[in-house]
């Protein structure tokens, strides 16, 4: 029989029990929806965070102090004091490609304005700073190379800090600020930079002479991290392995020994964020995917029935010269068409279910569409191979015996 | 060359326990053209010498030649496909497919042939078919909107459609009225006499019998009887004496 026929007959199989077949594509319909709703949000987030991250430029390169790859200990960000501001001399001027480079001093601070007041983070860096972040300057200027020379007490407030203390669109260049009870000259205020990743407002920040930090504020020599920029984005990779030649060689570490710093490009934080995220997508769907099998040992279970009901169906089929194979044809035919419909209206609903998601929670979502062509082949293999069962019983039946079967 | 040729044909039930003889040993041939009647009591096994001359079902023991092949040589395909094209089966229930139209029923063997036909030239054959048995205005009726003796007529009609060289009946007019039981013993002299078709039909009625050429009797899973007809009856002519249904 052609396989068209046997399609047709299988459809009008399926369409004489509606409610059955929709009870059974209902396994299928879960599965599928649950599998391609989890990944579409799994990795519009993962897609969010990548471009939020990268969009802080991606030709920069970032090293702090402490190696956070080597295991055992791990420390906070900059909590080995090993990097100075040699080594900002040292990659500066033994690293080509080097565009822009910073050192960052960071701590928190209480920052006072008359009688306003306000806890915020207090970032000490160099004239770069801005070129390396591509940050405009709105109201002033950043800091200049003597302020940093001379570890002057001037601030560069972020547009939150400066909001919180002098009110908004005001422009409070000249007046005087206290940090930690020390006096500092306010010279500018930054443009809006809004959200980095994971919620944190980078406008909510005070910018200041590393110099004045180390000094004035923290009483130390250290530095926790450098930023530097490349000079174009396909020069990082090559920028952040020369940085750590210089770095080892600057640190005088022997062959063997652990880096004790850590370089790490946009690239790589991207990758670092994703993964996590990564791992919790695939196991979600992962647990999705089980269902998928549930689904299909539903259809098992309702084709074996059916096979039984029909048995005189196939009996007189048979008896006028249906092959076994013509009918094995059939059941499968049927066990597929009811997994890849479950699996077509899965993905349609999955794709609503994101799409809701989207419009209601402002939750990014993105199906892949290898996702979509993997959850229609796992339908199209789950009714084969859950229907083959079934269909071979069907096949095998004597056409007498099942002639006879009341 | 015969037909049908069966010989020591046996064959044994085992239900439990208990062994049932359901044929001791049938020789029997039939001819090209032959219309013949197996008679017999029930339980004589004339059903069962049915399925096995309709390749449904094998004998415990004995051979069967089918034009001169030997059936148990067969494959399940090939057993298959000599249902499908050779022989047109008229059972004793229908076996009918239920929720499926009188068209669509005559049609499924049609489906079935290895050369498969374009559904208009289906559709076109099956209707043929249906109206050689009457049956025209009730191709779109589903068999339990239809009556026994119409029912009887779309099992007919499915076992001429492949134009097959012999037509196994069993018990045609088992459910039927007298005047319907000659109107399909027609059709079967037709098929007979104008097409050339083998005809096997099992009655237990008598009368029926005598529109064939040759009656076979059976008892106990035995032939006892195989004579010639000399009073041949002749359905369209019963007919055409009979009166109208108003
Ligand atoms: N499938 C079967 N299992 C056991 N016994 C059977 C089976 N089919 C028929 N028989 C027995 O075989 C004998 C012949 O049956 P059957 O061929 O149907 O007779 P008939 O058609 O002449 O009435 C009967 O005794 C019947 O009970
Ligand atoms: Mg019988």
């Amino acid at each position: 029989m052609s396989p068209v026929m046997t399609t047709r007959i299988a459809l009008k199989a399926l369409a004489r029990n509606k409610m059955r077949t929709a009870l059974t594509m209902l396994g299928m319909i879960i599965g599928v929806s649950a599998v391609i709703t989890l990944v579409g949000l799994g990795n519009g987030a993962q897609a969010r965070i990548e471009a939020q991250i990268k969009a802080g430029g991606t030709n920069l390169v970032t090293i702090n102090a402490g190696n956070f790859t080597a295991g055992g200990v791990r420390g906070g960000s900059g909590a080995a004091a090993t990097l100075t501001i040699d080594d900002v001399e040292a990659i500066r001027k033994e690293v080509p490609n080097v565009q822009y480079i910073t050192p960052g001093v960071n701590m928190r601070g209480q920052v006072i304005a008359g009688n306003q007041n306000w806890s915020t983070r207090v970032q000490g860096t160099d004239v770069d700073f801005p070129l390396i972040r591509e940050w405009p300057i709105r109201y002033g200027s950043f800091f200049s190379t003597q302020d940093v020379n001379s570890a002057a007490k001037v601030a560069v407030l972020g547009k939150t800090v400066s909001e919180q203390l002098f009110g908004p669109e005001v422009d409070p260049t000249g007046q005087v600020i206290r940090v930690r009870n020390q006096p500092f000259k306010v010279i500018g205020v930054m443009g809006s930079k809004g959200q980095a990743g994971m919620g944190d407002d980078q406008d909510d920040t005070l910018f200041a002479p590393y110099t004045t930090v180390q000094k004035k504020l923290m009483g130390q020599q250290y530095i926790q991290s450098i930023t530097l920029s490349a000079a174009n984005a396909d020069a990082t990779s090559d920028v952040s392995n020369a940085v750590s030649v210089v770095m080892r060689t600057q640190h005088k570490l022997a062959n063997g020994d652990p880096d004790d710093f850590t370089v790490r490009t946009q690239e790589d934080i991207a990758e670092i964020r994703t993964a996590a995220l990564d791992t919790m997508t695939n196991l979600l769907a992962g647990i999705a995917g089980v269902s998928l099998i549930v689904g299909g040992i539903g259809i098992m279970n309702i084709m074996l029935v059916s096979v039984t009901e029909r048995t005189r169906e196939i009996g007189i089929r048979m008896a006028i010269g249906a092959k076994g194979w013509d009918v094995q044809l059939q059941f499968l035919v049927e066990a597929v068409v009811i997994s890849l419909l479950g699996g077509g209206i899965g993905i349609a609903l999955g794709f609503g279910m994101a799409d809701l998601a989207t419009r209601f929670w402002e939750f990014p979502t993105q199906v892949p569409p290898n996702a979509v062509a993997m959850a229609f082949g796992f339908s199209a293999a789950t009714g084969i191979i859950f229907g083959f069962y079934p269909a071979r019983k069907a096949a095998a039946l004597d056409p007498i015996v099942a002639l006879r079967y009341e | 060359m015969s037909v049908i040729s069966v010989r020591d044909l046996i064959k044994t039930y085992e239900v439990g326990e208990v062994k049932v003889h359901a044929l001791r040993g049938v020789t029997l041939s039939i001819e090209q053209g032959e219309f013949v009647a197996a008679t017999g009591p029930s339980g004589s096994g004339k059903s069962t010498l049915m399925h096995i001359l309709g390749c449904l079902d094998h004998p415990t023991s004995g051979q069967y030649f089918l034009d001169g092949r030997d059936v148990a040589r067969l494959s399940r395909n090939e057993l298959a496909e000599v249902r499908n094209r050779k022989i047109g089966f008229v059972f004793q229930g229908f076996n009918l497919l239920s929720r499926t139209s009188a068209l669509d029923n005559v049609e499924l063997p049609l489906l079935y042939t290895e050369k498969s036909l374009k559904t208009a030239e289906r559709h076109k054959r099956a209707m043929e078919a249906l109206k050689a048995v009457g049956l025209s205005e009730r191709a779109h009726h589903h068999p339990n909107q239809l009556s026994g003796g119409q029912q009887q007529r779309v099992a007919i009609a499915r076992a001429l459609i492949n134009q097959p060289s012999l037509i196994l009946a069993d018990e045609p007019t088992g459910n039927l009225d007298s005047r319907t039981s000659v109107e399909v013993m027609g059709i079967f002299q037709r098929l007979n006499m104008e097409h050339g078709i083998t005809v096997l039909l099992i009655t237990h009625e008598h009368d029926i019998a005598e529109y064939a050429t040759r009656i076979v009797s059976f008892k106990d899973g035995r032939i006892r009887d195989d004579v010639q007809v000399t009073n041949r009856r002749d359905a369209d002519t019963e007919l055409a004496s009979m009166p109208a249904i108003a």
